[in-house]
């Protein structure tokens, strides 16, 4: 490596090399990981894609549809787009902001006839309302 | 009456910080290299003097409208009432949108009076254009606050009460949190301005970046601080036993941190050896456009919904224009002046330069990183695509990578030496700092029975580095007490400068901090449970007894106050832990406090679900319970880093001689 442009052009290789690598895994582990955010609406027309396996809903928690079975955490409640209506069924612990009558996002899937969520969202606001939700 | 000084200050700090900035940028200009251009400095000093009274008067009187309950003000109004804790209705002064931007004011006034005040050596023309750019970015957030987000907006007619500062931020740490990050955002306007500054003059010399170096630190310093408090809030206050959710609010504070970071040290080299300095300016004015970004994330109100933002968008867009403003000047003035400023000396790869800029690069890799995820779901919704997130796994996956990398690389910087190093003078000291690193890993894996990759490799990084900066601090202070052998310890560290122990410090506080985070992803335990009183189950090393809720009533609120009783694996009683739910009665909201015992450095971590039905016994709750190992020494680590960034700045070096210290 006594040749200064033959030195400058293996750093400027490995550079490239390391930079396309770094590009390469960033892209592939973004894309595995992009949660996509579905309306009770888009769930119930069948507008999400077969190889969708977790997503987001998001919507309104139905007026006097929270129901807590008796001796678990397990929590049922009804999420509506002012338009169509998904049953959530949710095994845990709940955050404080949910309330019936406000908006709500949970991230879980959908077995068919019920949204099954592994994690219902803190939001930190409370004026939070979820897209596709219309006053 | 208040609030009409209050506003009339503000207005007149505006138009008097425009003077200032104008003036002074016209009138330098006019002198000449000879000519002495002290008056100019002095005249603007006293500007700034004015300036900063008049927001601080501003401030204050914000202060005595929410103490004083002036609900004539809407700020007030909205975010206070009688009931109230005086001591949160002081913080409530900036618990509002309206309320924290005029801190940031304050603080980025009080910054610019710092610099008029400290006798750093540079030229008075310098002097003057660094002040000049600070007053006209000023005049950008006046505006803001005087056109768009008044905090002393009259309310008519004047409410009996006021609503009630939001619960989640009724904490002490919630108070602190914001003035902390603030200082750091607002900090880095300081080398902000040196940058544009040095472009202006088209003089790009060593001065600029050592004069530079202690602001930087210390904007580090405050945002580092600031950060740790509010992951420390998010782990005590959200009840989700959480401490960092790669959420946007997070990722927009961490931006201008990794870009402080990598600054920091593009700045060691552009000091010492002359070099990266157009990276470094870049890196100057990329630091403060971030801090500015990140601002406008949080304070827009674009993270809550693009769609709210897109309905009301006067405020979200004043800040977006003020960004691109000061983001679009200052990068022009970059590409029209860089060619001037010269790429510095060269270095070879083995050189101390090289591990700074290879920081450099992991650091902005790190960037790209977060803002792909923070902003790639914002821009895809506004263009009206689909609307997605990116799960934290992502940057996980992302981080641990080039967080490693570079935790190893830290280990060779003090041994490294500039220029050029011989790799012989790597291997002595690695090997041992390796071989104490292998020893403590397996120590700590037949200790804990069992492991991850992540964990092994995290934990040898750290202790390696740890071990290998240590190991250099001790040679270092031998050997600085060479040429008086009778010297004391104490006489030989204070020969070694306070930037040395810095680095020393800081570097260690990463090292704390990577063996928490490893610790807490593999060990960490959750359990949701629902107990009956009297039941017991168990969490890490623990066992915890449920004993029962009772009612409280308190000042501003009700809470459910839950006993439980935490007794180790033989049954000695250890700690009472009292988790709370409560009702805030101004707004019905409802508040998780989770209660933490602290056994040295794992913390047992316990919070109220809702009480459940039960067919066989009254009064069962739902209850979330967590054991997080190390978890505090995520916090150590954080302090330590700023502690080290906050000490470089005490360095003999940076001290005004007293003489001309105007000059």
């Amino acid at each position: 490596m006594s040749n200064p442009r033959a030195y400058r052009a293996a750093w400027l290789a490995a550079i490239v090399v390391v930079a396309l690598g770094f590009g390469i895994a960033l892209v592939k582990v973004f894309n595995d990981n992009l949660v996509f955010f579905y309306t009770p609406t888009q769930i119930l027309s069948g507008e999400v894609p077969k190889g969708e396996k977790t997503y987001r809903l998001g919507g309104m928690v139905e007026v006097g549809s929270v129901q807590r079975e008796a001796d678990s955490l397990k929590v049922r409640f009804v999420v509506s787009d002012m338009n169509r209506k998904v049953p959530v069924e949710f095994n845990g612990i709940v955050p404080d902001l949910f309330k019936e009558g406000t908006g709500v996002v949970a991230d879980g899937q959908w077995d068919g006839s019920t949204f099954v969520a592994s994690e219902v969202l803190a939001k930190h606001d409370e004026d939070y309302m979820p897209p596709g939700v219309d006053k | 009456m208040i609030s009409f000084i209050s506003q009339f200050s503000l207005a007149l700090a505006t138009v008097l910080a425009l003077f200032g900035a104008v003036a002074g940028f016209v009138a330098v200009r006019g002198v000449y290299v000879h000519e002495p251009a002290v008056p100019l400095l002095v005249s603007l000093q006293r500007n700034v003097l004015l300036v900063t009274s008049l927001v601080s008067v501003a401030f204050l009187g914000l202060i005595c409208s929410f103490v004083l309950s002036d609900f004539s003000v809407r700020n007030v109004a909205e975010n206070s009432n009688l009931a109230l804790p005086v001591f949160y209705k002081v913080a409530a002064s900036w618990g509002s949108h309206e309320g924290s931007f005029l801190l940031w004011v304050l603080m980025f006034a009080g910054w610019t009076q710092a610099v008029a005040w400290s006798g750093f050596e540079v030229s008075a023309c310098f002097k003057v254009r660094v002040l000049a750019t600070l007053q006209l970015v000023l005049v950008g957030f006046l505006l803001y606050l005087l056109t768009a987000s008044n905090p002393f907006e009259y309310l008519n007619p004047t409410p009996v009460d006021g609503r009630d500062l939001n619960p989640l931020l009724q904490d002490i740490i919630m108070i602190i949190h914001p003035p902390m990050l603030y200082m750091g955002y607002v900090g880095f306007a300081v080398t902000f301005a040196f940058a544009v500054a040095g472009l202006l003059e088209g003089r790009f010399d060593m001065t600029w970046a050592r004069w530079s170096r202690p602001w930087t630190n210390v904007a580090w310093a405050f945002l580092t601080v600031g950060i740790a408090l509010g992951s420390w809030w998010a782990y005590r206050e959200l009840g989700w036993g959480g401490w960092w959710f790669w959420d946007p609010v997070e990722n927009a504070s961490l931006m201008p941190w990794l870009a402080g970071t990598a600054l920091i040290h593009s700045l060691a080299v552009s000091e010492k050896r002359g070099a990266l300095r157009s990276w470094t300016l870049l890196l100057a004015l990329t630091t403060f456009a971030l801090s500015l970004l990140g601002t406008f994330l949080v304070r827009s109100g674009v993270l809550t919904s693009v769609h709210a933002f897109a309905t009301d968008p006067e405020r979200g867009v004043f800040i977006l224009a003020l960004l691109f403003i000061v983001v679009g000047a200052s990068y022009i003035l970059y590409a029209l002046k860089t060619g001037e400023v010269g790429q510095g000396g060269s270095f070879k790869a083995t050189g101390r330069e090289s591990l700074l800029l290879s920081n450099n690069v992991l650091m902005s890799a790190a960037l790209v990183a977060v803002m792909l995820g923070t902003l790639y779901p914002l821009v895809v919704e506004v263009i009206g695509g689909r609307k997605m997130s990116v799960g934290q796994p992502y940057f996980e996956a992302m981080f641990a990578p080039i967080l490693l990398p570079a935790v190893l690389l830290m280990a060779l910087g003090p041994d490294s030496r500039w220029r050029e190093t011989r790799l012989a003078q790597y291997i002595k000291p690695g090997a041992v700092a390796l071989g104490v690193a292998v020893l403590v890993l397996l120590g700590a894996a037949l200790f804990n029975g069992h492991f991850s990759l992540l964990w092994a490799v995290g934990v040898v990084c750290a202790v390696f580095m740890a071990v290998a900066t240590l190991a250099h601090a001790a040679v270092a202070t031998r050997k600085a007490g060479a040429a008086a052998p009778e010297s004391g310890l104490l006489y030989r560290i204070r020969r070694l400068s306070l930037s040395y122990w810095g680095m020393v410090l800081a570097h260690l506080g990463v090292a704390v901090f990577v063996v928490g985070v490893s610790w807490v992803k593999t060990f960490e335990t959750e359990t949701d449970a629902v107990l009956k009183p009297g039941e017991t189950t168990e969490i890490g090393p623990w066992r915890v007894t449920f004993i029962g809720v009772d009612s409280v009533q308190r000042q501003n609120h009700v809470a459910a106050l839950g006993v439980f009783e935490l007794t180790r694996g033989d049954g000695t009683l250890i700690h009472l832990l009292e988790p709370e739910k409560r009702r805030y009665q101004s707004s019905e909201q409802i508040m998780t406090e989770s209660a933490i015992h602290s056994d040295w450095f794992s913390d047992v971590y316990v919070s109220l679900g809702d009480a459940v039905q039960s067919s066989t016994s009254s009064g069962a709750w739902g209850v979330r319970l967590y054991y997080k190992p190390l978890i505090n020494l995520i916090w150590w680590g954080c302090a330590l880093m700023a502690l080290g960034g906050l000490v470089t700045v005490f360095d003999r070096r940076y001290r005004p001689r007293k003489n001309g210290a105007m000059a």
